[in-house]
């Protein structure tokens, strides 16, 4: 207390800041382990179900952005994923389809393209759809709700709700969207058989060098000063403003950015897991990936993949082993996180760290 | 020259209460002035009308010869209108230095803040210097004090370069050691900023020869120098609301 009391020298640099290469150095180790040796060991089905688990950790890094980092719990992350998926399926029923129609509208008795699907022929067009109607969708509902100040459970409440009345519209449009049963029977990505061991492989270290990239992209945006906002807008939004930063902003931005990310999962998503349909992207699953990210641990970004993944296989194998008992473990594990590790799997990794640390 | 501040005439009703009733309200460039008054005098609200957190039932606020009513928070501080809050709210999971540096850089375009920090900016490290944080500048904003955390409040504000500061109690529940030095703080500031401070503590306004401003009940009461107000009758009759000769004894004394 007193030696604050004293004004320190001006030239005694107050302040050093070691760098700390522990991180990059576990990310370079996650990386070989994920670009070269599960690809090694794993086989093709095993491998096609990883790279599933990947396409859920796009998501839940957007999610550790917006809510780990923001404080904004968005829990219709499945309407951008979405969003994502349909246009990359709209590309691959077309593609496949060539000058006819695809079978689903067949069957619902279509008989013209709708002109909503004719420019998603353009594999550029559809790429580019995957990113901006999620985006400009996610960008338009901040604007609307962030400068009216609509936050917590509200937010919460709000995205939940789109992401039913996007299931509603979806299983409504059959003729358009393929109803309840979406978008589904591929055979070709772009110009090679999706099925093919071959593509899926491709498709693999796509998403895990996608997800890479789209980690450091998080992290490095974390790390910024832009992040330091992020965080101040989520502990005390009130304070920002008289900070002369406009919290909406923030807030917006943010928001957008992991509904893009979730839209790149979702077109991912679709050649590996060959559908997307409203079951995949309603209410439900979008609450699965927030649990995933709460037990990985949303504070940090790692924890939010780390959730992802682990969640995703553990749904794999209760499902496989115990198909009645998964829904009631994932309630119990996430009760279990929010009332005694608030912090998930990454806190109390990181306290037994610190324990360690001080006994040494 | 225009004053930098004036409150025109304004009046804020909440649910038919008169927290402020028709108060004008001028300060200079340069001054350091006090505003003082008993609790519920309306001197918070009226800090909250001129940086934008209450919107004014009537009247008008113009900041350098421009009003300003129409304005939001974040806007006002682009104008220059810093404030400190009554119960100090510093960033608990950012370091002091990332405090600082936050409330240095809100001029920068937003593009350019996805760059990260580099070392330590002037005006963070003038505000380091200053509010004497320089130690506890890695440390987590959480783990500081009460008063240190008043002082990184006032150091932030520093750091924002307003041209316009209002401080909300900055004393209030801190040591007497802790007073003193928030009283040095205040003079450096003072010098080269337009500073409005609330307080009700007039020892703590004795040391500085400026302006009193005595809010009551929503109205301005009386406007003057420390010794002039002191000796104001209708001061020592409204001021804490105690009996007359308690707070003569208090004002006086």
């Amino acid at each position: 207390m007193t030696a604050t009391l004293e004004k320190p020298p001006v030239t005694e640099a107050p302040v050093k800041e070691p760098r700390d290469w522990r991180g990059p150095a576990l990310f370079a180790l996650v990386a070989v382990i994920g670009l070269v040796v599960m690809p090694l060991v794993l086989e093709p089905f095993r491998l096609g179900l990883l790279a599933k688990y990947l396409t859920y950790a796009i998501v839940a890094l957007g999610i550790g952005l917006a809510w780990g980092q923001g404080g904004m719990l968005t829990l219709g992350q499945g309407v951008f994923f979405g969003l994502g998926g349909y246009a990359m399926g709209m590309h691959l029923k077309l593609n496949d389809a060539g000058d006819g129609l695809p079978d689903f509208m067949v069957w619902s008795g279509v008989e013209t393209l709708p002109a909503l699907w004719e420019p998603f022929r353009n594999p550029v067009f559809a790429i580019a759809m995957v990113v901006v109607v999620p985006g400009a969708i996610a960008w338009l509902l901040g604007t609307l709700v962030f400068r009216q100040r609509v936050r917590g459970a509200y937010f919460a409440i709000l995205t939940q709700a789109l992401a039913a009345a996007m299931v509603i519209l979806l299983v409504g449009q059959q003729g358009l969207t393929g109803g309840t049963n979406g978008l589904t029977n591929f055979f070709e990505f772009f110009g090679q058989d999706v099925a093919a061991d071959s593509t899926q492989r491709g498709l693999y270290f796509t998403v895990a060098i996608v997800l890479g990239v789209l980690f450091l992209g998080a992290w490095q945006l974390q790390r910024s000063r832009f992040g330091r906002l992020l965080l101040a807008v989520r502990d005390g939004e009130d304070r920002v403003r008289f900070l002369g930063y406009n919290p909406a902003t923030v807030k917006t931005i943010t928001f957008t950015l992991s509904a893009v990310m979730a839209g790149i999962a979702g077109a991912l998503f679709v050649p590996i897991v060959g559908i997307i349909s409203p079951a995949l992207l309603g209410v439900v699953p979008s609450l699965e990936l927030v649990v995933a990210v709460a037990i990985g641990g949303r504070f940090a970004l790692a924890g939010a993949v780390l959730g992802a993944v682990l969640m995703g296989y553990a749904k794999t194998y209760f499902s496989e082993e115990l198909p009645d008992a998964w829904l009631y473990l994932q309630g119990a594990l996430f009760i279990l996180v929010i009332g005694l590790a608030p912090k998930g799997i990454i806190g109390i990794i990181s306290s037994l760290r610190r324990r360690k640390e001080a006994a040494a | 020259m225009t004053a930098l501040l004036e409150v025109r005439d304004v009046s804020v009703v909440f649910d038919g209460f008169r927290a402020l009733d028709g108060v004008n309200f001028t300060v200079d460039h340069g001054e350091l002035r006090f505003l003082i008054g008993p609790n519920g005098a309306g001197k918070t609200t009226l800090i909250d009308i001129i940086t934008g957190l209450t919107k004014p039932t009537t009247g008008t606020v113009s900041f350098d010869g421009a009003v300003v009513n129409g304005k939001r928070e974040h806007q006002r501080v682009r104008l220059g209108i810093g404030r400190t809050f009554q119960t100090s709210v510093v960033f608990e999971e950012l370091t002091v230095l990332e405090n600082l540096d936050l409330a240095a850089s809100f001029r920068k375009p937003l593009a350019s803040l996805l760059a990260r920090r580099k070392g330590i900016t002037e005006k963070v490290a003038q505000a380091l210097e200053t509010t004497g944080l320089g130690e506890l500048a890695q440390k987590k904003a959480g783990v500081l004090s009460h008063g240190q955390r008043q002082w990184l409040e006032i150091g932030m504000l520093i750091a924002q370069g307003p041209r316009l500061l209002l401080l909300d109690e900055p004393v209030a529940g801190m040591s007497s050691e802790e007073r003193v030095r928030t009283g040095d703080l205040l003079t450096e500031i003072a010098r080269d900023h337009t500073v409005i401070v609330i307080e009700h503590d007039m020892d703590f306004l004795r040391r500085y020869a400026s302006t009193v401003t005595v809010l009551h009940e929503g109205k301005l009461l009386i406007e003057g120098s420390v010794d002039e107000v002191r000796a104001d009758p209708r001061v020592q009759e409204v001021y804490l609301g105690r009996a007359r000769e308690e707070a003569a004894h208090d004002v006086v004394g």
